[in-house]
């Protein structure tokens, strides 16, 4: 029988609130085992840390339960208390009584007596609590980035230049994801293209960056330091190392009839491109679904063109497999369907365009060569009507219920730009709020209202009318005038809400890292860890954990970046030591466990065991410790009860399960 | 196929065309439309009180008496699909308006909302399906310029009535396409024509249903369908322009070869 000692937490009132926590002591007394039972403020607090130290030296404690929060937040503080005093860490329980009681329970009486239940269950389980030494697995000192936006590029570049290699990932044909399609950039109005395109550069040259272009994660396997990525490398239909970026195939490309992804569908590309001039790699793909010679097998004018040699109709798309110590998403965003919100004619209407698309045209490498002017016919504008929140703060199910936090700020540069620009036309905000915190932010925004004459509606929206003469008809509140609105424009531009990259639920899944309901990664603490992911080696980068603009990503890229880089430092890391393991006497060699492990590591071996006296060959199952993630799934699945996890036995689980029944 | 069928009183009265018509209409597309043996009127307005269920219980018995048939129960006039739809809804999911209302009534059977309501159109979309009313067209409107004149009843609020896209409803362009005419898309089609305001503030209802109409126009539109008694009256009467407007069962009617024979009856 163990010394046992019991320490319930108040957690300030947290616990204490709902909980009798001198009853609980007063119980645990009488639990087999318990020798010593306390209560405490705040017992993750050193001085509380101080008394489980003195408790186990001065009691002789041989195990502890400490009742207070979830594990996931001080588990690790416990084990370290009780590993300073001398007891093995693993000899620790935790019963949370704060997340699983005082915080869901309201009755005091109710609380207390599940308290103790709980409490009863920890120490049943610590009684056969048995000391476990972690064993150690090695770091593969590389890094994969998934995602070549701003955030990736800046996260890859922050790991490369402290010594380590990193791969970038990127779906489409050329880094520089978001970013490389805006014009200007708030709140310096410094141009886009001019501050990142130097880091696109920078990366592709960096000794220590590999970039995978047209290229997908498609699998992934192993744990944190010791990651094996399958990448899927698409068909370019170009030979990267022939082709010299001429761009001669793209102008001779019959086929010029697929919307352009970079341009926001405003106007076509051929089915060879590059989807912009200074992209990087410059190696142009065949798109194989407007591609006439994949489509009909005639045609090549590609082929003929091209002076390098360099076009490839046979290639295959290639299987990368690379192992990884540290994983890092930066797969950022895009803007939501407007399918929903037909009142603002986006589908009836050329001139309602989203603010991305404004974007494009005011871009001199856009569309309409960086001219302001009307999808439709080609006019300069001459009353120009933004409407900010268009799916963000939505209070139904038909946009998003948080704020995409970087539309005042841009709704703001695009009026003062076209203001600028043409002083002439008049720009008019429709906002619910504007939400312009941040460093020279709402200076910016105060400068659009009353240096450049920009006409702030507080109110919403309810209906753009499209015209017979073509015009708009936009029919809104003036909430601080309490008036009815009804103004006429000639371009309406909609600041739709942002969301995640819609592949962002297959790569979570792939890494099992948690998403949010609105598909944002989940990070392992909001506040004091918002770059990592709860899953081991796993770190976040950009808008993919949350909205953020340029200056918020490329810091969150920087410390996500620290955060792997602190990984990668390490030669070696700390398993835990929680894995399965399996009674050779009881086992028969079914295979039942190795076919559940989702790690691969259980093996067969044909060994000889002495059963009772009779020596004989049996095929049983050995478990790879560096393997195995201790998830359980094997010993649910054993017939003959011969597999068992450290640290959860079956008697463990089974006295737990006793005693909340007792 | 048989459906229980709410008219409504209007249709007994100022829109008789609107109710002969569907009922001639649907003889042709081989469905019946049997008419409830007692039905009272919906109120025309979807009382919005809670805190009273007199103002529901005639539509409660109506969907009660088609659940007792086991039948759909079809309606024509917006008005009383709008109250019929929001008064089932409110049986199926507001608890303390389910509760009164069933112990007023003392069923033997309390009604739970599990009759589905449906409007004529939706008939003719989901059940016989556009496809099949163009095949019965026996006297395709060919070349006419329709604009389809939706209001506020037939569409509002879209998840209880889930009957189209509020803002970009396509149910009646595509009944406009099936009896072989064009439809005019136009901007004012889901507006309100001002309903019962008319009454009171003429003038309001007047700029309401002038915009309507002079946007249609605009848009290229030689005339307008309505399903609401009310709307007909408004647009008919609050209006400077001379827009043609027509019950849509009417054109229905025509394209099937039927409306003469109504006339005459």
């Amino acid at each position: 029988m163990l010394r046992i000692g019991v320490f319930v937490c108040h957690c300030g009132s947290n616990i204490a609130a709902t909980v009798d926590v001198k009853k609980v002591v007063e119980m645990a007394l009488h639990e087999p085992g318990v020798v010593h039972a306390e209560d405490y403020q705040y017992m993750c607090s050193e001085a509380g840390q101080e008394k489980i130290r003195a408790a186990i030296q001065e009691k002789h404690l041989s195990g502890i339960v400490v009742c207070s929060c979830s594990p996931r937040m001080h588990e690790n503080t416990f084990r370290n208390a009780a590993e300073r005093a001398g007891l093995n860490p693993y000899m620790v329980e935790i019963a949370n009584i704060r997340e699983h009681c005082s915080w869901i329970h309201k009755d005091m009486e109710e609380a207390t007596e599940k308290a103790v239940i709980l409490m009863r269950a920890a120490v049943a389980k610590v009684n056969l609590n048995t000391p476990l030494q972690p064993g150690e697995s090695r770091v593969t000192k590389r890094a994969l980035v998934i995602g070549g936006g701003i955030a990736g590029i800046q996260t890859a570049l922050d790991i490369a230049d402290a010594g380590y290699p990193v791969d970038i990932v990127e779906k489409t044909p050329s880094i520089g994801g978001r970013m490389s399609q805006l014009d200007k950039t708030f709140p310096t109005l410094d141009c886009s293209a001019c501050i990142l395109t130097p880091k696109m550069v920078e990366a592709n040259a960096h000794p220590n960056i590999n970039i995978y272009t047209y290229s997908e994660v498609e699998k992934v396997s192993g744990f944190v330091g010791d990651f094996t990525v399958d990448i899927r490398k698409k068909a370019r239909s170009v030979d990267m190392s022939k082709c010299t970026g001429c761009g001669v195939c793209q102008e001779k490309c019959p086929s010029k009839k697929t919307p352009s992804e970079f341009n926001r569908g405003l106007n076509n590309r051929s089915a060879i491109y590059t989807p912009f001039a200074q992209a990087i790699p410059n190696v142009p793909v065949i798109d194989r679904e407007a591609c006439i010679k994949f489509k009909t097998g005639k045609c090549g004018i590609c082929s003929k063109v091209c002076q390098a040699g360099a076009i490839d109709y046979e290639q295959k798309d290639e299987i990368i497999t690379e192992k990884y110590g540290a994983i890092v998403v930066a797969t950022g965003f895009d803007m939501i369907k407007l399918d929903d919100y037909d009142e603002y004619a986006y589908s009836q209407s050329k001139d309602v365009i989203t603010s991305l698309e404004l974007e494009r045209i005011m871009n001199a490498a856009g569309p309409t060569g960086g001219h302001l002017e009307r999808l439709s016919d080609g006019k300069a504008p001459k009353e120009i009507v933004f409407i900010q929140c268009v799916g963000s703060r939505c209070a139904d199910n038909r946009g998003k219920s948080y704020c995409s936090k970087i539309c005042c700020m841009y709704t703001a540069k695009h009026a003062m730009l076209i203001r600028d620009k043409y002083p002439d036309v008049n720009v008019t905000v429709f906002y619910i709020d504007v939400r312009t915190p941040g460093k020279n932010f709402d200076e910016f925004y105060r400068r659009a209202v009353e240096e450049y004459g920009v006409n702030y509606i507080k109110g919403q929206v309810g209906k753009v009318i499209p015209q017979p003469d073509g015009k708009l008809l936009v029919q809104g509140a003036d909430l601080l005038d309490n008036k009815q609105i009804l103004k006429e424009a000639d371009m309406v531009v909609l600041a739709a809400a942002i969301e995640p990259n819609p592949d962002v639920r297959k790569i979570a899944t792939m890494l099992t890292a948690s998403i949010d309901t609105n598909n944002f990664l989940t990070e392992a603490h909001a506040k004091l860890r918002p770059v990592e992911s709860p899953t081991a080696g796993v770190f976040l980068s950009g808008v993919c954990q949350g909205p953020k603009d340029i200056p918020e990503t490329v810091s969150q890229a920087g410390a996500a970046a620290v955060k792997a880089i602190g990984l990668l430092a390490k030669d070696k890391l700390l398993t835990n030591p929680c894995t399965a393991h399996s009674d050779e006497l009881l086992c028969n060699g079914c295979s039942q466990c190795a076919n559940v492990c989702p790690y691969g590591a259980i093996t067969y071996e044909e060994k000889e065991v002495n059963d009772h006296g009779i020596r004989e060959v049996r095929r049983i199952a050995v478990v790879n410790e560096a393997l195995c993630q201790g998830c359980g799934a094997c010993t649910v699945t054993c017939p003959s009860g011969a597999m068992d996890l450290k640290g959860f036995s079956n008697r463990q689980i089974l006295a737990e399960v006793d005693a909340i029944c007792r | 196929m048989k459906y229980s069928y709410y008219p409504g009183c209007t249709l007994k009265n100022k829109a008789e065309d609107l109710d002969a018509y569907a009922r001639a209409s649907a003889k042709v597309l081989d469905f019946e439309l049997e008419e409830l043996e007692e039905w009272q009127c919906c109120g025309g307005v979807y009382p919005l009180g809670n805190d009273e269920i007199a103002t529901k219980l005639a539509s409660v018995r109506a969907l009660h008496a088609a659940r007792e048939k086991g039948q759909e129960l079809v309606t024509l006039c917006s008005a009383c699909h709008h109250v019929l739809k929001r008064v089932n809804d409110d049986m199926k999911n507001v608890e303390d308006i389910r509760t009164r209302a069933n112990n007023y009534l003392d069923l033997s059977t309390p009604y739970e909302g599990e009759t589905t309501v449906l409007h004529f159109l939706e008939v003719l979309r989901d059940r016989i399906g556009f496809d099949k009313v163009k095949e019965k067209v026996v006297n395709p409107l060919t070349g006419k310029k329709i604009g389809a004149y939706y209001g506020c009843l037939l569409l509002r609020p879209g998840k209880i009535l889930s009957f189209d896209n509020p803002e970009n409803p396509k149910i009646m362009e595509d009944f406009i396409r099936a009896i072989g005419a064009e439809p005019v898309i136009y901007p004012y089609r889901n507006e309100c024509c001002g309903g019962y305001i008319s009454l009171k503030e003429k003038e309001m209802s007047k700029n309401m249903c002038q915009k309507i109409e002079e946007s249609a126009e605009g848009f290229g539109a030689d005339m307008l369908i309505t399903a609401c008694p009310l709307c007909m009256y408004n647009l008919n009467k609050n209006t400077s322009t001379d827009l043609p407007v027509y019950y849509f069962t009417e054109l229905l009617a025509e394209a099937l070869g039927v409306k003469d024979e109504v006339k005459k009856a």
